[in-house]
This record gives structure tokens, C-alpha cells and sequence, in this order.
């Protein structure tokens, strides 16, 4: 433990530790552009100059410099305050003085240390550097003559999203930032490097120009486009959303974000369910709140109660879930799932459909099977995590499913589910990997569980796991890989067939052999709405896709930016949404609806306020306990109930539910940034330059 | 070289680069220098023995270094770039490189200019119409004793002048063989004539050890 003082206080360091991080320990901070904590060091800006004894008498890069016993550091002597004053001088030589027109003024790195270290005026008098704009995607608007070169969006996408495709090319003056041979960034989490860049070079395409942060009023929320549940902040204007940003969450996103949870925010201004609809005489027509209830009502009151069927989307709240399934026990119908997609999960083992590990415990895993699923587009954070597990070393990874590009290297255990079950048995080489694992995990996702042995696949990885020994005191390693943010909460709250009831496939079958009457939707888009024949469809949601489209009734419900709401995340983790902007028009926030609709149908409900609800969730499950936010309540391993290795697996190959990643919900449906994102990397064949106009770089 | 802007990305060529039979086997040979999982340390070596056969640095050249060594195409590129004695763009048949640094410039190297356009008709940064020869600009190459200097490929030729530029730039267009090194009678970069100190043999006593002149500040003259 190296003791060294700084500005005069003393420090006990971790031996390899920084200055700079020593001193962060004890609230010291040093200025600084390229250092960042979750990247490698690189120490070129030299912004973080520190005199340090003993040492030659020159200021030190604190970033780059280890501590040592008994080293005497100043942030703050002359020496250092000067060396920092000609480093900015530097800087700002070819730095563009644009700040009025540039997007990262107002929190921008540079502005504000220029306050601290930069001079009243100029002594440059000859020609500032320009530099050319690059392509790097629809997502990330470059400003290149703004580039101070820390390169954190280089090391970023090499080191974090594992894509090197960006560098430095040139020296000295003629540094410049580029991806290789100038191609759009192919990464899900490019969003990312505009929140690293300390200055405008890389700005946020599509919230170019739009707001300054000082108009912005910041809400923290928690995103809904996977089941990660990442930590958001939600930037608001008026009753716009106008960004969203990450928000620190060691647990689950540390401090990135993927770029649909980012950028398909202007989906929510387009094709919004802003007043109820009611179908006359084949189509459509606008009707007030009342006009609509009553005939919803009617309709359900009609029916008999074996004929009502609920369906729950991907992006439901549990607080709408809880209040329709309380409705369909008062109308008496056991006919309601929220696995749309079928996923094979039994609700009454917590453990079988959990993220057991925990993200963050990922790191602690030692050896990773993965089955049936591509969690770089099921789940851009989530992948992540185990990149940054595969970075610390000593992990091996197998992937029984379709061959992709995961960012880390995987052996290719072939696409064939008799693969698993060769290894439930022990008959494989890389069950001794797992097997000699201390912390073995086993990562089954969506394409495995929604086939039709989806069943089996599940027992056969359990049983593997069991035989592996994943299911410790301390450990479990069975990971469930969710990709729609509502199943958990779904599952945890019961929403699912009760005796004799149907799964979402048998609503379907049947409301299209007329077995069911009245089919209600809320917020399931993701189902075979033509496949529902005569039923009448109720949709209540947010956006007019699927779902509405086929509706006979619609009411208008609210966004995930729209109402306090509580969603679990693929690890049964619970968190809470804020509301940040209030929903378009007449709509309203979805359980009052169901509330209201409770009403009209003369049988209304006692849950008559968020509390009321959120008590009643509480009393369901234990992990929507009040005081529970943020946290897990653990699942006990459950080993029993495996039978052998589970029934027979067909030898059809593994397919991923996800085909096209920027358009997999109503909201990034209707999004126009994920459209062109579709363009450029789903279809190849959106090009550069079609934004760019003459003065445009 | 400095007046030219490093282009972003790597030019494509027409004839796409493979290494050859020959430099696949000493690109083989230069990696095996270096410990298992550290090929990358083999991206200078390579970068120059692609441009030994292939000219300059072109796209294909980059992509064929980046599966060598298992770096990725941008990390060559950006290796390629940072090193101006990497040519991003195609050359003539001899690059020829004018140092124009201060004692190659006080010792006449604008005259080197001027027998190069004469002979050549471009100036720095440019091919020659008949792609003989691609004529640059380089900062100092450490031959300051024989100024003016250029490089042409790996050797120096030396204590030039309008003259005897024209005359070597005049070969090379031809293609005849030039010699390399000092084109003035001078041994490598001896004093020029005949020596003008050590002119005696040092004389040594029985024990073999040296002595010294008489008088030391007599003999010692001045060039």
C-alpha cells in the first residue's frame, strides 16, 4: 500500500493505482480529457500535469504516472497550473471558436476547463487546421476540426464494443480521426462515443440542433426497448422527449447504453394513439372515452366468460398487467398470457426464468455456454459485460446456436440442439470446461425457448447445469436471456394462463376458430394479428401498429416515457419509471384505463390509486415490494423437477428471435432514426452522403 | 513530404497485392521473430516488404498486412500513416527523396531541385510523365557531411551538384546503372583530398604503449 501525500494529504493507494485515481479517492480531481475510467490509458492530452516529487523537475502526467511510496504530488503549484495553461493554449490553437453553434456548448469539457485554464485571448495569429467531416453512421454527427485527438471514441469501440474500426490515422498536425475506409460504425453502441467525446467532434446525429441543456428538464428513468432494464436519463423539453442518455448503474449498464434505447425515442411522436377508436361499419372512427368504454364494456359484459382472452405486449407495465389480470378474475376468464413470442417458461420457478447470475456477476463467471441466443442484439449491454469478462481472461465461451459476431471470439459448438443434449449427458468436450468451472453459466435465450421443444430445451439445460455444478450456495448459474422488457414482470405478477386456461398460441388458434369472443390486447403487437377471425380485438397501447390496426376497439394508453411504472429487467430486478412527458392527446396512463374500464362494466376495482396497485403487486410477489427498487430478490435454485435430461429435442437449428435489431417494438416501428439505421445496416443500402448537402462539410 | 495531406483512407488499386512466393516466406521468417500472440510487432516490417513488391501502400496491402499479423485493417492504416516512408499513393519506378533540410539547403540543394524538374519535368510530390521517377521532399537523412544528398530506393547519393544531378537523374530515367554513394572522388565521408592530420604513423614504445609527438600544437593544421 503506497502512502503518498497530495496537496498536502495523505493517500493510502492500491499498489499500481494512478496519481490521478489516487487522487480521485480522496475528492481531488484533476482536469482531464482522454483519461476515462472504463477505457485503457493512453495519457496524450497531458491536460492532467502535476508536479510530482521526487522526480526530474518537469510536470507529470497524473493519468500515466503510478504512484510510489512517499511521492509528493501538487494539483494545484504554479508549476502545474502553468503546464495545464499551456496545454489548453495548444488545444485551443486548432480548436474552432464555434461554441454558439455547437451541440456539446453548455456541457462540453473543454468550455469548462477552458474557464479554469484558458487565456483571456489568442496569441496564434496564423491559419487554424481544418479538417474533413467522416461518415461514421446515422447516428454520430462528426465536427472533426473539433477533435482535441483523446482518442476515447477509438479505444471505446476497440476496447468496450469490440468493433476496430476506428483510429487515428496521420501524425502531428495532420492527425485525424477516421473509421477505416470511412463506413458507418457497426456497432450497438456507437451512441455511446458522443458521450465520451470531451468536446463537439462527435455529437448526437438525429438531436442535432434540436434543444440546449440548459432548456432541458432531466427525468431518471429506466429503458424499455430490452429486458436489461439499463438506467436512463430522459431529456425533456416542454412535453417533448428530446435524448436520452445513460445513467450510472454499476449493476446493470455501468455507464453505456445501446443505440436503440438511445436513439428510437422520435418513434414516440410518430403514429400515436392520441384519442380512442371504435370500429363502425369496417373502419374506424375517433369516439370519446366514454363512447369507447361502454362498448368495450358491452362487449365483455356480453361474452361468456370462457370466450374473454388478454394478451400482455413487450413493453407493458406490471402496474397494467396487475389491474387487467385482477379484471379478467372478475370477469372470471383464465385466458391471458404475456409470453407473446411462447417462450416455454414455467411462472411458478422463479429460478428457471431468471438471469440468475445477475449481470454484474458475470464477471465472476469463469466458464459461459450460450444457447440459442445472440445477446449482441437481444442485448447490446448485456453482451457487452461478457466482452469485458472475456477481456479479463481465463473465459472460455461456447455457443450452441446461429453463427454471429459476438465481439469476443467463441468456439462453434454447431447449430444443432443435439449438441445440448449430448452434453446434458456428459458426452462432450466442453462439459469438462464447464464441469471444472468454479462458476460455470449457461445462457439460454429466446431462440431456444419459444420453439416447440422449447420445454425440453429448458430441462436439458438445467440438468447440465445441475450436472456442472452452477447451482451453488453463492452461484447459480442457469441465465435466462429475456428480450421484452415486460415478461419478468409478467411472469413474476402471474400473468399467465390459470387452470385450464390458454397460452398465447391456443388464444390465437382459437379466437380464429371462434372459440373466443373478445380478445384483448394490451400493448401485443408481436402476435399474428391476422389470425384472430372474427374476435372483437380491443388494443389498448401506445402506438398504431399491428395490434390497433386489427382493432375493433382502441384505447389510447401511454409510453414508457408516459407514466410511473414499474418494469422487471431479465434478471428480476425492479425498477421504476418516471413520468417525464404526460401521453399525447386523450390518452392515458394504462392502468387507469383498465381502472375506468373496471368501472364501466359496473364491476370496478378497488385499486383505485398507483399506490393501491403497486400494494396489490407487493402482495403478488415479494419482488415488487415497496422497498425493493433496484434490488433482486434472489431465486432459490430449483434442482428437482428435472427428469433426466428432459423429453426430446427436434434437430431443427437454432434461430434468433431478433431479425432486424432497429425495428423490434411499435416504438422503433415508427421511429424515422431507426428506419434509416435499418437502411444503412440491415439493408446496406442507405449511403453517406445522402444527408450531406453542399455546406455540410 | 510534410506539404502533402495523409489521406484518410487507403487508395484501392487496380491489381490488387498478395504477398509472393518469395516475401511470403520472409514475411514468415520476420514473424517468427516475435513471441506467440505478439504479430502485431510484425506490422513495420511488413508494410515494408509489401511495398518492396508492391510499390506503395494500397488498400489490398493493408488488408493483406492486417490478416498476417491479426491486427485489424485500421491499426496498419494507422501505422501506414504515421510513417512518411510509407507511399499512400503509387510512385514511379526510383522515388527519388531531395534532402532539404538546412545543410543539404546551404550546400545547394535547390540546385537538386532544378536538375530534377530539367530532367524529370515534376516537382515534389509528382510522378514524371513517363513514370520513371517520383520525386519528394525529405527532411534530413543523416548524410549532412557529403551535402547535398538525395535517396534513391535504399542508397544515398552524395556531394551533388547541378551537374552531377543531371547526370544521375539522367541514368535513372535511362535506366542505366549508376554508382551509389559520394559522386566526388571521396571515401565515404572522409575529409575530401588527401588527409590532413594522422599522416604519420603513431610510433610505440617496447611495452607497446604509445607516444606521444613532441610537439603536439606544431603539427596539427587546419583543412
Amino acid at each position: 500500500m503506497p502512502k503518498l501525500t497530495i496537496d498536502g494529504i495523505e493517500v493510502d493507494a492500491e499498489p499500481g493505482m494512478t496519481i490521478l485515481q489516487a487522487a480521485d479517492l480522496v475528492g481531488i480531481e484533476i482536469p482531464r480529457f482522454c483519461y476515462h475510467e472504463r477505457l485503457s490509458i493512453a495519457g496524450n492530452c497531458r491536460m492532467c500535469l502535476v508536479e510530482v516529487k521526487p522526480g526530474p523537475p518537469k510536470p507529470a502526467a497524473s493519468c500515466a504516472m503510478p504512484v510510489a511510496e512517499g511521492m509528493q504530488v501538487w494539483t494545484q503549484s504554479d508549476l502545474a497550473v502553468k503546464a495545464r495553461k499551456g496545454v489548453m493554449e495548444f488545444l485551443l490553437i486548432n480548436h474552432p471558436l464555434d461554441c454558439p453553434i455547437c451541440d456539446q456548448g453548455g456541457e462540453c469539457d473543454l468550455q469548462d476547463q477552458a474557464m479554469a485554464f484558458g487565456g483571456d485571448r489568442s496569441r496564434f495569429l496564423e491559419h487554424k487546421r481544418a479538417v474533413t467531416e467522416k461518415y461514421l453512421g446515422p447516428l454520430v454527427k462528426t465536427a472533426m476540426t473539433r477533435c482535441i485527438h483523446c482518442t476515447r471514441c477509438v479505444r471505446f469501440i476497440t476496447e468496450i464494443a469490440g468493433i476496430p474500426e476506428l483510429g487515428m490515422v496521420g501524425r502531428g498536425e495532420h492527425a485525424e480521426i477516421t473509421s477505416y475506409v470511412e463506413k458507418a460504425l457497426s456497432s450497438e453502441l456507437s451512441g455511446n462515443i458522443v458521450d465520451l467525446c470531451p468536446v463537439g467532434a462527435l455529437t448526437s446525429a438525429p438531436y442535432a440542433f434540436h434543444a440546449r441543456p440548459w432548456e432541458l428538464r432531466k427525468v431518471e428513468s429506466v429503458d424499455v426497448f430490452d429486458a436489461v432494464g439499463s438506467n436512463i436519463r430522459i431529456d425533456v423539453r416542454g412535453n417533448a422527449v428530446m435524448r436520452v442518455l445513460p445513467r450510472l448503474n454499476e449493476d446493470i449498464n455501468e455507464e453505456w447504453l445501446a443505440d436503440k434505447s438511445r436513439h428510437a425515442i422520435d418513434g414516440l411522436r410518430y403514429q400515436r394513439l392520441d384519442q380512442p377508436y371504435v370500429r363502425e361499419d369496417g373502419t374506424l372512427r375517433p369516439a370519446s372515452w366514454e363512447e369507447a368504454l361502454r362498448a368495450v364494456a358491452g362487449r365483455l359484459l356480453a361474452a361468456d366468460a370462457d370466450k374473454v382472452a388478454a394478451l400482455a405486449g413487450d413493453m407493458v407495465d406490471a402496474e397494467a398487467m396487475m389491474v387487467l389480470k385482477d379484471l379478467m378474475g372478475v370477469i372470471g376468464s383464465p385466458h391471458m398470457d404475456c409470453r407473446q413470442d411462447g417462450a416455454a417458461l414455467d411462472p411458478e420457478d422463479r429460478g428457471s426464468y431468471l438471469f440468475n447470475p445477475t449481470i454484474a456477476g458475470i464477471e465472476s463467471a469463469d466458464a459461459l455456454l450460450i444457447v440459442g441466443s445472440d445477446p449482441r442484439w437481444e442485448a447490446p449491454i448485456l453482451n457487452a459485460r461478457i466482452r469485458k469478462r472475456h477481456l479479463m481472461g481465463g473465459f472460455p465461451i461456447a455457443v450452441i446456436g446461429p453463427r454471429t459476431d459476438l465481439t469476443y471470439p467463441v468456439e462453434d459448438l454447431g447449430n444443432d440442439p443435439d449438441v445440448l443434449d449430448d452434453m446434458a449427458r456428459g458426452r462432450h468436450p466442453f462439459w469438462r470446461v464447464l464441469d471444472d468451472a468454479e462458476r460455470p453459466m449457461i445462457l439460454v435465450g429466446m431462440g431456444a425457448l419459444t420453439r416447440p421443444d422449447g420445454a425440453n430445451i429448458l430441462a436439458s439445460a438445467r440438468h447440465l447445469a445441475d450436472r456442472v455444478g452452477a447451482f451453488k450456495d453463492d452461484w447459480n448459474g442457469l441465465a435466462i436471456l429475456h428480450t421484452a422488457a415486460a415478461r419478468v414482470g409478467g411472469l413474476e405478477l402471474g400473468f399467465v394462463p390459470g387452470p385450464r386456461g390458454r397460452d398465447t398460441a391456443e388464444i390465437v388458434a382459437g379466437a380464429g376458430r371462434g372459440e373466443i369472443d373478445v380478445v384483448y390486447l394490451l400493448g401485443a403487437d408481436e402476435i399474428d394479428t391476422a389470425a384472430l377471425g372474427e374476435a372483437f380485438v380491443i388494443y389498448q397501447g401506445h402506438h398504431g401498429d399491428a395490434g390497433a390496426n386489427r382493432a375493433d376497439a382502441i384505447l389510447p394508453g401511454a409510453a414508457y416515457t408516459e407514466k410511473n411504472a414499474t418494469y422487471v429487467n431479465t434478471e428480476g430486478r425492479m425498477q421504476r419509471t418516471w413520468l417525464a412527458v404526460h401521453p399525447p392527446g386523450e390518452a392515458r396512463e394504462d392502468w387507469k384505463i383498465l381502472r375506468a374500464l373496471s368501472s364501466a362494466m359496473g364491476k370496478p376495482l378497488s385499486l383505485n390509486t398507483l399506490e393501491d396497485v403497486r400494494a396489490r403487486l407487493a402482495e403478488v410477489s415479494p419482488t415488487f415490494a415497496a422497498g425493493n427498487e433496484g434490488g433482486i430478490v434472489a431465486a432459490p435454485p430449483v434442482r428437482g423437477a428435472l427428469g433426466g435430461s428432459g423429453g426430446r429435442l427436434e434437430r431443427t437449428p437454432f434461430t434468433t428471435p431478433i431479425g432486424n435489431y432497429y425495428r423490434t417494438d411499435p416504438i422503433s416501428r415508427a421511429s424515422r432514426t431507426m428506419a434509416e439505421c435499418t437502411d444503412v445496416y440491415i439493408n446496406a443500402t442507405g449511403d453517406g452522403d445522402s444527408k450531406r448537402t453542399g455546406t455540410d462539410g | 513530404m510534410s506539404a502533402e495531406t495523409t489521406p484518410t483512407a487507403p487508395a484501392r488499386d487496380e491489381t490488387p497485392f498478395a504477398f509472393s512466393e518469395a516475401s511470403l516466406e520472409e514475411a514468415r521468417r520476420i514473424l517468427a521473430k516475435y513471441p506467440e500472440g505478439r504479430a502485431r510487432s510484425g506490422i513495420l516490417p511488413l508494410l515494408d516488404l509489401a511495398q518492396r513488391q508492391h510499390g506503395w501502400v494500397s488498400q489490398s496491402v493493408v488488408e493483406a498486412v492486417a490478416e498476417m499479423t491479426g491486427a485489424p485493417p485500421i491499426r496498419v492504416w494507422e501505422v501506414a500513416t504515421f510513417y512518411t516512408m510509407y507511399n499512400k499513393a503509387p510512385i514511379g519506378r526510383a522515388h527519388v527523396e531531395i534532402c532539404t533540410n538546412l545543410p543539404c539547403w546551404l550546400r545547394g540543394s535547390d540546385e537538386i531541385m532544378r536538375a530534377a524538374r530539367d530532367v524529370f519535368g515534376v516537382g515534389f510530390g509528382e510522378t514524371s510523365a513517363d513514370g520513371a521517377a517520383t520525386v519528394s521532399s525529405a527532411e534530413c537523412l543523416g548524410a549532412c557531411v557529403n551535402a547535398p544528398m538525395v535517396q534513391i530506393g535504399d542508397d544515398y547519393y552524395e556531394d551533388l551538384d547541378y551537374d552531377s544531378a543531371v547526370a544521375l537523374f539522367t541514368a535513372i530515367k535511362e535506366g542505366r546503372p549508376v554508382k551509389a554513394g559520394s559522386q566526388i572522388d571521396r571515401q565515404c565521408s572522409a575529409p575530401q583530398g588527401t588527409p590532413t592530420s594522422l599522416t604519420t604513423d603513431p610510433t610505440t614504445d617496447e611495452g607497446g604503449r604509445w607516444i606521444a609527438p613532441e610537439s603536439p600544437a606544431a603539427s596539427s593544421g587546419t583543412a
